[in-house]
């Protein structure tokens, strides 16, 4: 079932966001990683150590596992930040930082 | 960590040891510290020997599980604002040196060769290479288990059992009796609980810490950093907040900013201010912090004893009981040299450094507090 019908939710009209360049579709409201796994991404980081990939775990901003570089501040979290117009989300590999 | 040291060494020369533990392994106050390995901190006295002992026990047992417990021997920056300062710093160093600490003066330029990132205009510093670092919680586990020692954990003592002519006959725990004709209270910052048990006082008092965890960075911060004024925050007596940034990489990648020291009880409640404090002396510090997130922070409860010197040794006052604890924010570094002198004594032989500084009866009585203990073995 659609989970906007399930809650009844009348969200405003959606806006445009982009992943590594491609534009995808957010809701007002919407975290990062809600609108990835509604684009149907599930895994947007590598792990600094063996490079596996990583994506949404707790959800509710205590596992750190979802980090993602938006607007180019890396280690976001994903579960917790909410998307506005024209956010730049990145894949992210390893830190996040470069050096 | 040091119940697990003093396992490690009781049970390498030749004692069958039982460590028990009211909680999980390292899940006191080893479990919430840094795994500093210091002497740039301590002043020439009895705990610097100490630090020595154990900076060398550490090196060795770095070559069996180094590893393992993620063991660097980053050494340590000290770093001064000012001339004055880096003069005070140096009249430090030069006693320290006495006792036969390395301490290099670094002038402002080198400074820049060592720490990269270290903020402009500082008027030097002091190196020590022998300060290093280890994973608290993984050395703790490691110690224990290369001792081969018998485990209980989730096993509160409720009673130090004695005989009647007074010596100590074992501990009476959650899981059941255990006999020994040694008890070693190594209880930590719980350990004048477990003392008030076998009818003793130790005034072992909570000293609260902040440490703030950033987000993992590549290396950029590569000695443990610290400003001249910590040294003068950890000998302080006074209870209110003591904030000095001490900053250091570690080798998962986060960066650990501590170090706050307050006595405010056990008190577990958040402190903005604490953490405020920590984040603004490490940007000073390092300005590239700045930008930088603090990921979460962590606290625990450091073992203060009024004089800032453990308790190490046979209590005179209970025959079999020992004490191993009170080593306050410096308990992983000086939790090897603590288990090898416990298991001299235990065994008895000489311990190679005098113990009397560390006399667990040194103190005038008083009245303990009360609840449960954290850890202790009996051998």
């Amino acid at each position: 079932m659609n989970p906007l019908e399930l809650v009844r939710a009348e969200p405003g009209p959606a806006f445009t966001v982009t992943l590594d360049g491609r534009e995808i579709e957010a809701l007002p409201g919407q975290t990062v990683a809600a609108a990835l796994w509604t684009a149907g991404v599930t895994s947007w980081r590598t792990t600094r150590g063996e490079g596996r990939p990583r994506g949404m775990f707790c959800g509710i901003g205590v596992c750190f596992d979802c980090l993602v570089t938006v607007n180019d501040r890396p280690n976001q979290r994903a579960c917790l930040m909410p998307l506005r117009p024209g956010d730049a989300i990145r894949t992210q590999e390893g830190t996040g930082h470069d050096d | 960590m040091v119940g697990a040291a003093c396992a490690l060494y009781a049970a390498r020369a030749g004692l069958d040891v039982i460590v028990v533990d009211r909680g999980p392994v390292a899940g006191g106050t080893t479990g919430a510290g840094e795994g500093n390995l210091l002497v740039s901190d301590k002043e020439p006295g009895p705990e610097l020997e100490l630090a020595l002992l154990s900076g060398r026990l550490w090196t060795e047992l770095a070559e069996e599980i180094g590893d393992a417990v993620e063991y660097e021997h980053k050494g340590g920056v000290v770093v001064a604002s000012t001339s004055d300062g880096l003069e005070a710093l140096e009249t430090f160093a030069t006693g320290q040196r006495a006792a036969g600490v390395e301490a290099v003066r670094v002038d402002a330029g080198r400074l820049r060769e060592l720490e990269p990132h270290l903020a402009p205009g500082l008027a030097g510093g002091v190196l020590y290479p022998q300060d290093a670092q280890v994973m608290p919680t993984l050395a703790a586990a490691h110690l224990l288990r290369a001792s081969g020692a018998r485990l209980f954990t989730g096993a509160a003592v409720t009673e130090v059992l004695r005989g009647a002519d007074g010596a100590v006959r074992g501990v009476r725990t959650g899981r059941g009796e255990i006999h020994a004709p040694h008890v070693v209270n190594a209880a930590g910052t719980w350990g004048g609980e477990l003392a008030a048990l076998a009818g003793v006082s130790l005034p072992v008092l909570p000293r609260r810490g902040f440490v703030l965890v950033t987000e993992p960075l590549p290396r950029r911060v590569h000695h443990k950093v610290y400003a001249a004024d910590y040294v003068a925050d950890v000998a302080s007596d006074s209870a209110a907040l003591q904030t000095s940034p001490v900053v250091e990489g570690t080798a998962a990648g986060p960066v650990l900013i501590g170090a706050t020291r307050e006595r405010v009880g056990f008190d577990r409640s958040l402190s903005l201010p604490a953490l405020r404090a920590l984040a603004k002396g490490a940007t000073r510090l390092f300005p590239f912090l700045e930008r930088v997130r603090a990921m979460r922070t962590y606290f625990g409860f450091r073992p203060y004893m009024p004089d800032h010197l453990p308790a190490i040794g046979p209590d005179a006052r209970v025959p079999g009981l020992f004490h191993a604890c009170g080593h306050e924010g410096a308990g992983i570094g000086l939790s090897t040299g603590t288990g090898q002198l416990i298991a001299q004594v235990l065994t008895g032989h000489a311990p190679e450094l005098g113990l009397a500084p560390f006399r667990p009866d040194r103190f005038p009585a008083s009245a303990s507090t009360a609840s449960t203990s954290d850890s202790e073995e009996a051998s």
